[in-house]
């Protein structure tokens, strides 16, 4: 028989506390980094400035990570990032390759994402992809209504530090695909 | 054509809501569009596994991280962290965080008027044994107010945060203590709709965990959603 998985509360307000002391690491440790830049939006448009967002990805070869990359028992592939005032985070990481899907077809490179705040009470999951990859493909986009898709795109940021773009909105016209789980 | 398996859902009313009125907070930031079928990949299977080597002493005891003893009744807290078939997950990361005694968090948007503790920080984090079991010291938090609605008091409650064998095992989550009043009022503690799954959010106070002349001992035991068999076997690249 199977057990019940315990439920779910929020982060809360005061997770600071207990989680920041994994914030130091970047998701990968290979050059060259790319660093994505945005905000993460409620449902009226407004920063939101105490969420945590955790990203997992694969290396550039799309393999995930099954250890602690070093004696500071850190797995490399794994971040996690706060939101700042106005809800902006910024993040560094390195594209990775694709990644397995079936014996016929592959991932376009992409993060897994966690959403993490104050109002959720349970973590949302998402996932963002690179404008400049192949992306027509991906399995996983593909069973998403087209019109959506484009929230789950980091796209290149309007100056000229090569960064890229990618808010994560909660609620409204432009939400962010999420998951079920 | 060999294709991934749908992600599995929780049983119905186990988990909440992501949209649950009475929490004021979930009504500006909880998603309104239909969430999407997600398949079971290696980007779902797999998840991050940290080494001790991110635990430092006293981690696991939050009475000792200061000069003095902190204000408070001492706590044992232990339990087993298992998956969905029973089995224990080994090597999970757990995080804790609290407010103090009085009530208050070491943290500077709590405007609670309750004293800092000079002797608690209130966090927390150790990794499962081969048994799945965890265990850390503590003091037992104070209930506090919050402006959900008039009058809002949030019952004494610990924050846990799992990693488990894959990155969907995540679970970020809430301890309570048994026999509190403001469980039946609190809405995060009732957005889980499952009478049954909400109870196992209370910790039982256990006369064995119990420490003679020193602390009250509590257990919690933890289920991670899927399966620990996999990914924690898998061979070291």
């Amino acid at each position: 028989m199977k057990l019940v998985p315990s439920g779910s509360q929020t982060v809360g307000p005061f997770f600071s506390i207990g989680l920041t002391h994994l914030c130091a690491a970047q998701p990968s440790r290979e050059t060259p980094p790319v660093t994505v830049r945005g905000r993460v939006l409620d449902g009226n448009g407004d920063g939101v400035p105490d969420a945590v967002l955790e990203i997992w990805q694969a290396d550039s070869c799309g393999l995930y990570s099954s250890g602690p990359a070093d004696a500071s028992g850190m797995p490399s592939g794994f971040a996690r990032i706060t939101s700042g005032e106005d809800g902006c985070f910024s993040f560094a990481t390195c594209l990775p390759g694709r990644i397995a899907f079936d014996d016929k077809r592959s991932q376009a490179p992409h993060l897994v994402v966690l959403v993490f705040a104050r109002g959720l009470l349970r973590q949302l999951i998402t996932r963002m992809y690179f404008s400049g990859e192949a992306l027509n493909d991906d399995p996983v986009l593909a069973s998403i209504p087209e019109d959506r898709r484009r929230t789950l795109v980091a796209r290149p940021g309007t100056d000229s530090t090569g960064h890229l773009e990618w808010n994560v909105v909660l609620q409204g016209e432009e939400e962010t695909v999420f998951f079920m789980w | 054509m060999l294709q991934p398996q749908m992600v599995a859902l929780p049983p119905r009313g186990t988990q909440p809501d992501f949209h649950y009125p009475a929490y004021v907070s979930s009504q500006a930031r909880s998603p309104r569009k239909p969430l999407i079928m997600l398949p079971s990949t290696e980007s779902e299977r797999t998840g991050p596994v940290f080494g001790h080597g991110i635990i430092a002493p006293h981690d696991d005891d939050l009475t000792a991280q200061h000069q003095g003893d902190p204000i408070g009744e001492r706590l044992v807290v232990q339990g087993r962290v298992l998956d969905e078939d029973g089995r224990p997950v080994r090597g999970a990361l757990i995080e804790v965080w609290q407010a103090n005694a009085a009530g208050r968090y070491r943290h500077r948007v709590d405007q609670h008027h309750a004293p800092l503790d000079p002797n608690f920080t209130g966090c927390g984090r150790m990794i499962t044994g081969a048994d799945g079991r965890y265990h850390f010291k503590t003091i037992k938090p104070g209930a506090y107010p919050w402006a959900n609605h008039h009058n809002a008091w949030r019952p004494a409650h610990i924050h846990f945060s799992l990693f488990g064998a894959g990155i969907l095992s995540r679970l970020v989550t809430q301890m309570y203590f048994p026999g509190d009043p403001l469980q039946p009022l609190d809405p995060i503690f009732n957005s889980i709709a499952d009478q049954k799954a909400r109870n196992r959010l209370i910790a039982y106070f256990d006369i064995e965990t119990t420490e003679p002349n020193y602390a009250l001992g509590f257990r919690f035991d933890i289920v991670l959603r899927g399966s620990a068999e996999t990914p924690f076997e898998a061979p070291k690249r």
